[in-house]
């Protein structure tokens, strides 16, 4: 909020506290919402015993894997896309628009389509390999000229890189109807059907990727100033780049690989996040990990009333709330900000 | 007062005639006419290599008389009930496309924007992908009951995807400057706006490619990245009619784009009625994407692509709309060639060609010009 409180250390950490109560009240949502709907006290009860009740089975093997898949993959977009608004000092880069979630679609696109591999622990090595080769391309590609990186360049690149990407996985996947078929649905984001295995390979990296950008944190809030301040003030630009940059990485190949490309996440939950934090990234960071965690989740949790008995799968509701809530805050605020 | 003079001036690095009779004066630029004559000189040669390449190869003099009719009956019927249509139906395209990318790169003056960048494909995609899952069911494109209605279902959702896209982006592009002033357009928001479009109209895409069944999503996948396969003359007539409709309004609007280059608010000086110049090329522009998308798929990057090629050919300080329409034919002329020939016994898609090609080009022309905005 622009007013200025007298102590805006505690006004944050009140404000954590309440982002915290809202993600608990999302995953108790994501816990008693489903085709079958359980009143709290059934969830509670189920957590409490893990036993052979219909609601103990229900809770534990259904829907908390896929909550805490939720909320895991939720704070790796929203923190990705964090870090890659910091790192490139332009409001409009989420992973997507920098090709880091293309590179890691076309890797899990070919390690199909060349080695059938499709169990979730290599496609995971194999999307972060394909994130980094693509981000770090952009990123270099649209620092190379002279004027160093420009917004609009950084937005060129990025988007040729991904219609290139797009272009050859899509003649890969004419070429082979298996590969077209698999693709398909990994391709809409979904969190349904990833059990407690997808989540026992995604936790560690998610959690280390977290813990890797908090030391980004005061690199980029120096970057922020622009390169030559940061210099200046003696921090080494290329260190903060490299942390923040292998943790995009790390946190958007791993949230692709798992639950496939989901858009806005990404793009929304930092500017939402800035909204409330200001602009240091020691408590943007963490904020966008509680939103992104808890939008997911809520987003999840609406893919699965709205179409009764169907579903809808995350990434779809994510675009379908996430594109109008960001044409709203356009549309409030005066200007449209450094677009391209 | 019945003067007549042709006066050549230097204006910044080009040469430029200006032909005056009484009050009434013709600029043109020598060079963007000799480059639009050896454009369409390209496309002509395109064209027939486009007719003799194919399973059965026919030599040139064969095409030139199957074109008019005096070849053997087989050649005649290969020539113009076959490969001509689907000839045709690029030329169409791609210039439709070129112009379209022309027009909206001129009115934004910035050169990422253009109808695939604003969303507008991505939402013929989405109209053409629902219709398609609607109707996939039936042998679409090989007889069947229903491939007629297909054949003109397809082409009329991609429109109205193009159009409520176009509706949403300008709508919500626009802004209004204050109490009393009329609409006019932040191009910065409109290609904001057009980008966030494009990314749920294409998360809705691959929503509707997970529901149908496999054949029904190969045919939609085939259709998405833009195809010439099987086309016939009602796509020829669909994209013409356009075309003759929107061109000439395109170039009766097009003298005012000048005016626009100058800023906004110069052009408002100079009488200009900058909102709906604006919305006047953008409607035109979005039209002419529309029936591109619906006669050939949504084929990427040609829009972005053509005017940029045209401009660096011509060296005009605007945008050239008439050799960016050529360099869009002779564009996809060539992809659809190297569409047929590049795998022997595989027919790649027209549109996965134009961006393997295309967007390392782009990437090539961001590193060149460097950090320049």
């Amino acid at each position: 909020m622009p007013t200025p409180s007298n102590s805006p250390q505690i006004r944050l950490a009140v404000g954590a506290l309440a982002v915290l109560t809202l993600l608990a009240v999302t995953i108790a949502f994501g816990l008693s919402v489903g085709s079958r709907a359980l009143s709290l006290s059934d969830v509670l009860g189920a957590l409490a015993v893990q036993g052979e009740t219909d609601a103990s089975i229900i809770v534990w093997e259904q829907r908390m894997p896929r909550t805490l898949l939720g909320v895991l993959v939720g704070a790796a977009l929203g923190v990705g896309g964090a870090l890659a608004q910091g790192i490139t000092r332009n409001p409009l880069a989420d992973p997507a628009l920098i090709g880091v979630s293309s590179g890691a679609a076309l890797a899990i696109v070919l390690g199909s389509f060349v080695f059938g591999v499709s169990s979730l622990a290599p496609q995971i090595v194999l999307a972060a390999v394909g994130a980094a080769v693509v981000g770090g391309a952009v990123l270099s590609l649209a620092g190379y000229g002279r004027g160093g990186m420009a917004p609009t360049s950084l937005a060129l690149v990025g988007l040729s890189m991904s219609a290139l990407i797009v272009a050859v996985i899509s003649v890969l996947v004419l070429l082979d109807a298996q590969t077209l078929d698999e693709y398909r649905y990994w391709l809409v984001g979904a969190l349904a059907g990833k059990g407690t295995p997808t989540l026992t390979v995604v936790t560690p990296v998610i959690l280390a990727g977290l813990s890797l950008t908090l030391l980004a944190a005061r690199g980029l809030d120096a970057l922020a100033l622009g390169e030559d301040v940061a210099r200046g003030l003696g921090v080494s630009v290329n260190r903060a780049r490299l942390l923040a940059g292998a943790g995009v990485v790390l946190l958007t190949s791993t949230a692709v690989a798992a639950a496939g490309p989901i858009s806005f996440v990404g793009l929304v939950v930092p500017h939402v996040a800035r909204a409330i934090t200001g602009p240091r990234h020691g408590w943007l960071l963490p904020y966008a990990a509680l939103l992104g965690a808890s939008l997911l989740v809520t987003a999840d949790v609406v893919g699965r009333v709205v179409v009764r008995p169907a579903e809808l799968q995350v990434g779809v509701v994510t675009a379908l709330v996430g594109a109008p809530l960001v044409l709203l805050l356009l549309r409030k605020s005066k200007v449209a900000g450094a677009g391209p | 007062m019945n003067t007549r003079e042709a006066v050549f001036v230097r204006s910044g690095p080009s040469l430029v005639a200006r032909f005056r009779r009484g009050s009434a004066s013709v600029l043109f630029r020598p060079r963007t006419v000799a480059v639009s004559l050896a454009l369409f000189t390209l496309v002509l040669v395109l064209f027939c290599a486009g007719i003799a390449a194919g399973t059965r190869v026919i030599p040139l003099d064969d095409v030139l008389s199957g074109l008019a009719g005096r070849a053997d009956h087989t050649t005649v019927l290969t020539v113009q009930q076959f490969r001509l249509p689907r000839v045709m139906v690029a030329v169409l395209v791609g210039a439709a496309l070129g112009l379209a990318g022309a027009l909206v790169q001129a009115v934004t003056r910035n050169p990422i924007a253009a109808p695939d960048v604003l969303g507008v494909t991505a939402g013929a995609s989405l109209g053409g992908v629902l219709v398609l899952l609607a109707f996939g069911g039936t042998t679409f494109g090989y007889g069947g009951a229903a491939a007629e209605l297909s054949q003109i279902a397809v082409p009329m959702g991609a429109i109205a995807g193009a159009f409520v896209a176009a509706a949403i982006v300008l709508v919500v592009g626009g802004s209004r400057g204050g109490v009393g002033t009329p609409r006019t357009f932040s191009t910065h928001r409109v290609v904001l706006v057009g980008i966030i479009c494009h990314a749920a109209f294409i998360g809705l895409v691959h929503w509707g490619l997970a529901t149908g069944d496999v054949d029904q999503a190969t045919k939609a996948a085939v259709w998405l990245v833009g195809s010439l396969h099987g086309r016939g003359w009602e796509h020829v007539t669909g994209v013409a009619t356009a075309l003759l409709v929107l061109l000439p309004i395109a170039l009766t609007l097009g003298r005012r784009l000048n005016a626009l280059a100058l800023g906004e608010p110069s052009a408002a000086t100079l009488g200009v009625s900058v909102a709906r110049t604006q919305v006047g090329l953008f409607a035109v522009a979005f039209g002419l994407t529309g029936t591109a998308a619906a006669a050939a798929g949504p084929v990427d990057f040609v829009a972005l692509l053509a005017p940029q090629i045209a401009k660096r050919l011509t060296r005009t300080p605007g945008v050239p709309l008439v050799a960016s329409a050529l360099t869009g034919s002779a564009m996809v002329l060539a992809a659809d060639l190297l569409a047929r020939l590049a795998i022997p016994g595989v027919e790649l898609p027209v549109g996965a060609v134009t961006a393997l090609v295309g967007a390392p080009y782009l990437l090539w022309l961001v590193i060149r010009s460097g950090g320049t905005r």
